[in-house]
């Protein structure tokens, strides 16, 4: 556990750098989170990440698929908004905890 | 997780065999390499084909004669006996798909659109084709290729590369 400035807010962040709270989350800290992984965040990243916030609030498990079947963009969109990792970054980006899924 | 000094970069799964559990260890392995953003190859043969074959990918089943581990739900014994029975092994085979659906795992086309949409690679042995007679055209539109075992290990280099085998 380690608290990192990130957009001038003080925020609390895991060992692999994924935010304690999600309330502490804004959409400031997540373009600078995206930019140190070299993603430039759109509008589309931005409807993903809160996709993904409002999902995980519900206490549901998140999957690409579920992603995928959001209606937002589809899987290979995902992929590439976020190459290399379209859950792993996403969800650290978004403020939640990184998924415990295998899909 | 944090020992990130030599992170790997590149799976090569060899899927040899066509029963659900099989098929989805091949699958899952792939999938999740994928997201990991590891470069991913996918090498189906012998019985592994059936996931890749159009008319028989989304009929897998799993093995109810033969299978030590086979229980009834709620942990009880599921006598050999009972999988011979007519239609046990679709009626298994359909609740294990069924219970796997509810961990949002898709069914074995679905699982492959995944791992190509983020870049991984599917092939077919050109040899278990031949001998089961198969032309390209038996196979799913996104299989790759159909290569010789040697054919794939030339794609196998490289650093921090593993070669799989379900």
């Amino acid at each position: 556990m380690a608290q990192v400035t990130l957009a001038g807010q003080t925020v609390e962040v895991n060992d692999e750098g994924y935010m304690v709270d999600a309330s502490q989350w804004n959409k400031e800290i997540a373009a600078e989170m995206a930019k140190e992984q070299g993603i430039e965040l759109s509008d589309k990243h931005y409807e993903v990440l809160e996709f993904l916030r409002s999902t995980s609030e519900k206490g549901e498990t998140l999957t690409i698929r579920k992603v995928g079947k959001s209606g937002i963009v589809d899987i290979k969109g995902l992929y590439q908004l976020f190459p290399g990792g379209p859950l792993k970054y996403s969800s650290k980006f978004a403020g939640i905890p990184k998924p415990a899924s295998c899909v | 997780m944090a020992n990130t000094e030599t992170p790997l970069k590149k799976v090569c799964i060899i899927g040899a065999k066509g029963t659900i559990e099989d098929v989805y260890a091949t699958l899952v392995m792939a999938n999740g390499a994928v997201m990991e953003g590891i470069e991913t190859k996918v090498f189906f043969t012998f019985f592994g084909l059936d996931a890749i074959t159009k008319k028989q990918m989304n009929k897998i089943k799993t093995a109810t004669i033969g299978n030590p581990a086979m229980r009834a739900p709620g942990g009880l014994p599921f006598p050999s006996i009972l999988g011979m029975l007519p239609g046990v092994e679709a009626g298994v085979s359909a609740m294990m798909m069924k219970s796997m659906e509810k961990l949002d795992i898709p069914p074995v086309d679905e699982f492959l659109e995944m791992i190509t949409a983020g870049g991984g690679e599917i092939y077919a042995c050109k040899l278990a084709m031949d001998m089961f007679k198969l032309e390209k055209e038996d196979l799913w539109d996104e299989v790759k290729d159909v290569l010789t075992i040697g054919e794939f290990y030339a794609m196998c280099g490289g650093e921090n590369t593993q070669i799989i085998f379900t």
